[in-house]
């Protein structure tokens, strides 16, 4: 193997594997040390120095991250992330104060955004503090997209929506909402500098079987019907619910019917429990609340009498995998009604773009997705840029941002005619955390311990409105426990060959066994003569340049070291030393480590 | 010394062995000595051994008398039984204990200032006896605890980290060892696990005395330029000699087929050790051959390790004395102090 090189800021990154799994690069264990010292306020500012939507990411976010985590192959649970970054936002002071400042004197720059969703918004977010004048073109009555219009106010209340979209819109952002484009070519005429397209994927797909326009009343698309119980057109669901789908839409669908006085709802999926899209956490507040979920189901038509929706026939299946792979095979066993008074469809979103002319540059693909560059988010036409569930089909809010920081990135280059593919560097600050002889600026349990349990609204109070946030949040208690657990992995394990003088004492005292003192080889080769076996390929081997002793080299298996720092305590010549890194990330006009204007104050932790 | 408690977390794919204990099952408490020192390389060497082969851990005796390397039993097999003599008297303590109570396993550990000075004597007839036990001699060349005074083990012409320089002769326990009949004498280095663990187990295993002697360098008083114990010094020095390995009798034994070993013997108990590699001409069982063999090699300014001398089947400390079958331990008070009438009996036996 050849020497890692640790100076690439993305080796440390990757090892803070939450960081590392967040589309925005969320700096995770430096916002939970924050908290862990009651700093809030810094918790949170570090937050939306990536995230831009900390307290509604708080309540909301799809969470890559926590699988991610270094913790749950320790334990099998991960740290609660997201609900400690609710705690950052639910505890902090007022933070108007830090927000970035809005020059006065504009850049002359004017940037366009379709659609105020979560990835406008970010746009909007990182190109006002840079001087450019942004107008964000909304079709509905009010910015905030899915994240008001879909996601019920029990998840998200709308207080904390607001408060985190008022931060950007009032840097001076000119909204215009009820103004749905209709055409592009016309957007393109009035002369903006750049024009962002943040329309989301609004259309909720059609279950067309036997029965459905026979009593239509009675059937309706899960993402439309959300929209109308936010916008306050429906407030009542009739009592037995069948909800399609077995997706998060699926879920907020089922709970939402149950606070507008359904009695009976189930969720009636196609697929085995395991292959669901819904998150875990989702599918156990909703069967927290008896919403009953039915997996295996797959439907076949509508059951009308009298023009009445009766009941809905489902084939109860089987799956087989192919030999040799491929779509999953259905066997159908039996069928079966199900009575039912309201269907409420939860299958899937699309895009639809009826709206941009196909002559005006923008190419589309085979499935009428307009071609966006993976990198630069920029479309076939130069200064036309797309972002967030737009771009690639529904995926998640935080997605939404990272592809608005980036797109911002590229709107900045364009409007400064430097070439979009030209993408400002990640940087690194990596600062030793030794305080003393014995002493590390960092604590952490690596012990066994319970991941801290959400506290809720009482069932009862919950399921009586729309309003109640059901989760409560993590009291002070719980805060702190969590944290704890949290195993700082930006705290690197760094090493300087020259200075070992191969005591064998990091290897000896290792509690997981992941060093290695041998002589060099291929990786593949190595990873199996390691003091414990690393087949855990996701996670990388560092290697040191040979050794002065005897030229065999250090070996390190990243998987499941838990940051202890015993090597460093225990190495008598400081050839280990506990660093703790920090990825420096650029944003739109901001080199990475040039002082952000979120940052501004924000102390550091450890 | 190190103030991070270890976790007790570890590794999941960390193996068994057949009482379903882990490696880490074999542990002590945490080391005090200093990060680095060449002690603590030994003790995970000891683990090691231990865990691999299956001892039962409330069936170990651990020894020691005084100085950092006398401290170290308590930094491994926890549940095992210890106890700390005064300076330089563990051996006639393990005496007893083995006298009384063949059954345990004896694992003495001491340094060169315990062993070779203030308790020389006691070392010399431990051997003489063919007391049934592992002897470990962690050699730094230094007193590590009263802060790096020179040993009896210390080379002449190596240099104190003050300057210092001795121009006394050493006392070197592999030659000690071979001079008074040692039974198992091996001397290797805390650095090199794997010539390391292998000679442990062997000793474990050897019925009678099992001298090991350990070069394991004191970062603290005896790591810098100038020392003949420093990490440097040795591995620039070390000449590998002899290898061996352990062949348990439960593991299938081809060891004596094997066409790469040069020779294997086999012990009391069935297993046996396969030299892998030996110098021409050496025959770890010919103890007049290998002291002139170790000292040619120190003439030539080398430090031969390995397993250097092996005579299994030499009569042991229960043989001299002609003991009982059973443990002392095992018999009644009755058995053991017959009374007033049975010491009649004796003493009218010599009249
Ligand atoms: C029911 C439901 C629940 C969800 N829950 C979560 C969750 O808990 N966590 C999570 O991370 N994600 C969740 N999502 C997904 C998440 O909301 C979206 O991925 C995210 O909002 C996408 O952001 P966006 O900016 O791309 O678009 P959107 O949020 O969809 O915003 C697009 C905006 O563009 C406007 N628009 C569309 N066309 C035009 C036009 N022609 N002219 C002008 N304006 C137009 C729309 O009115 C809308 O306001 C959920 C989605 C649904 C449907
Ligand atoms: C009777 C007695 N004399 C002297 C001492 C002081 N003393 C403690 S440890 C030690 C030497 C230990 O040297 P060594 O056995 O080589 O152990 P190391 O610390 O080097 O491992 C001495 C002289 C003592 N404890 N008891
Ligand atoms: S343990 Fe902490 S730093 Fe490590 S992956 Fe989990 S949350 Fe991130
Ligand atoms: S910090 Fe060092 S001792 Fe602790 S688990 Fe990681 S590599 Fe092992
Ligand atoms: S403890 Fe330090 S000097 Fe010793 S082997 Fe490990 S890195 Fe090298
Ligand atoms: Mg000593």
């Amino acid at each position: 193997m050849r020497p890692t090189d640790v100076s690439d800021p993305h080796y440390y990154h990757r090892v803070v594997d939450c960081q590392w799994g967040c589309p925005a690069h969320t700096n995770v264990p430096e916002y939970i040390r924050l908290i862990a010292l009651g700093k809030y306020t810094e918790a949170y500012m570090l937050n939306r120095y990536s995230n831009v939507f900390p307290g509604i990411l708080g309540r909301t976010c799809d969470r890559p991250c926590e699988p991610a985590c270094r913790r749950t192959r320790l334990d099998g649970e991960p740290v609660a992330i997201c609900r400690l970054k609710r705690v950052a936002a639910d505890l902090r002071d007022d933070v108007l104060e830090l927000l970035p400042r809005i020059p006065e004197k504009k850049n002359g720059k004017r940037v366009l955004c379709i659609g105020a969703g979560p990835a406008s918004l970010t746009v909007a977010n990182d190109l006002m503090p840079l001087g450019y004048e942004v107008t964000i073109y909304e079709a509905l009555e009010r910015a905030g997209g899915l994240m008001w219009n879909n996601i019920p106010q029990f998840r998200l209340p709308p207080s904390v929506l607001d408060e985190e979209i008022d931060m950007i819109l009032d840097m001076g952002v000119d909204l215009r909402c009820k103004h749905e484009v209709t055409s592009m070519a016309a957007v393109l005429e009035e002369g903006w500098d750049a024009v962002f397209i943040g329309t989301g994927a609004p259309k909720g797909k059609e279950l067309d079987l036997p029965g459905r326009w026979e009593a239509a009343e009675q059937i309706n698309i899960g993402i439309a019907w959300l929209q109308s119980i936010a916008f306050g057109h429906i407030d009542s669901v009739r009592e037995r619910v069948l909800v399609i789908g077995a997706g998060n839409t699926a879920m907020d669908c089922c709970r939402s019917a149950l606070r507008l006085g359904a009695t009976d709802v189930k969720v009636m999926a196609r697929k085995p429990r395991p292959l669901f899209k819904a998150s875990p956490w989702e599918l156990e507040d909703a069967e927290e609340e008896e919403v009953e979920i039915l997996e295996n189901h797959s439907p076949s038509r509508y059951v009308v009498e009298d023009g009445r929706l009766v009941g809905m026939e489902f084939e109860i299946v089987r799956w087989h995998e192919p030999e040799g792979g491929g779509r999953l095979k259905k066997e159908v066993l039996d069928t079966r009604i199900i009575p039912c008074d309201e269907v409420l469809l939860a299958i899937g979103q699309e895009t639809a773009f009826p709206w941009i002319e196909r002559s005006i540059g923008i190419e589309f693909n085979e499935w009428d997705m307009p071609l966006v560059d993976r990198t630069t988010f920029e479309t076939t036409r130069p200064g036309v840029f797309c972002g967030g569930d737009a771009a690639w089909g529904p995926e998640n809010i935080i997605w939404a941002v990272e592809h608005g920081h980036q797109a911002a990135i590229s709107i900045h280059n364009h409007c400064q005619k430097t070439p979009v593919e030209e993408r400002p560097a990640y940087g690194q600050n990596l600062v030793s955390v030794k305080m003393g002889l014995h002493e590390w600026s960092y604590s952490n349990n690596y012990d066994e311990a319970q991941r801290a349990e959400m506290r809720y609204a009482d069932l009862k109070e919950r399921l009586g409105s729309m309003a109640v946030e059901a989760e409560l949040g993590f009291d002070l208690e719980r805060a702190c426990q969590e944290a704890e657990r949290c195993l700082n992995c930006d705290i690197q394990t760094h090493f300087t060959d020259q200075l070992c003088i191969e005591c064998d004492a990091c290897i000896d005292v290792c509690p997981l066994d992941c060093l290695t003192i041998t002589w060099n080889g291929e990786e593949a080769e190595l990873r199996a003569r390691l003091t414990a076996p690393a087949f855990n390929l996701d996670q990388p081997l560092f290697a040191s340049g040979p050794l002065p002793h005897t030229g065999r080299i250090m070996l390190k298996d990243e998987d499941l070291c838990i940051h202890c720092g015993l090597c460093a305590e225990r190495c008598p010549t400081a050839a280990w030393d506990m660093r703790k890194s920090e990825l420096l990330i650029p944003y739109a006009g901001l080199a990475a480590g040039s002082q952000h204007p979120d940052r501004r104050g924000v102390g550091v932790a450890g | 010394m190190t103030y991070i408690p270890k976790p007790r977390v570890r590794h999941p794919t960390l193996p068994t062995n057949a009482l379903g204990l882990t490696r880490r099952d074999y542990e002590g408490s945490m080391s005090t000595l200093c990060a680095g020192c060449g002690h603590d390389s030994i003790t995970a060497a000891i683990i090691e051994a231990a865990w691999e082969l299956e001892l039962e851990p409330h069936r170990v005796a651990k020894l020691s008398g005084i100085g950092c390397s006398s401290k170290t039993p308590t930094y491994f097999i926890g549940a095992a039984h210890g106890f700390n003599a005064v300076h330089g008297r563990m051996p006639a303590i393990a005496t007893g204990a083995e006298a009384a109570n063949p059954d345990l396993t004896y694992i003495g550990v001491s340094g060169d200032g315990d062993s070779l000075a203030i308790g020389l004597g006691q070392l010399c007839h431990a051997i003489r006896r063919n007391v049934d036990m592992l002897y470990v001699l962690e050699n730094n060349g230094v007193y590590g605890l009263t802060k790096g005074q020179f040993s009896a083990s210390a080379d002449v012409g190596s240099r104190a980290k003050r300057g210092q320089v001795n121009r006394l002769e050493p006392i070197d326990p592999v030659l000690l060892a071979l001079t008074l009949g040692g039974t198992f004498v091996a001397r290797s280095f805390s650095g090199d696990k794997a010539q390391l663990v292998p000679i442990l187990k062997a000793g474990i295993r050897h019925r009678g005395f099992a001298l090991v002697d350990v070069i394991s360098p004191c970062v603290a008083f005896n790591d810098h330029e100038g020392s003949t114990k420093s990490y440097r010094y040795t591995r620039d020095h070390l000449e590998a000699a002899v290898e061996a390995d352990l062949v348990l009798p439960t593991a299938e034994i081809t060891a004596s087929y094997d066409p790469g070993a040069a020779r294997a013997v086999t012990l009391p108990d069935g297993s046996v050790i396969r030299f892998r590699k030996v110098p021409d001409d050496f025959d770890p069982s010919d103890r007049d051959r290998t002291y002139a063999y170790v000292r040619g090699r120190q003439e030539a300014g080398e430090i031969p390790t390995g397993l250097l001398h092996l005579a299994p089947d030499a009569p042991d400390h229960h043989d001299f004395l002609e003991m009982v079958e059973t443990p002392l331990v095992n018999l009644s008070f009755e058995e053991l102090c017959p009374g007033a009438d049975a010491l009649e009996d004796v003493l009218a036996a010599f009249r």
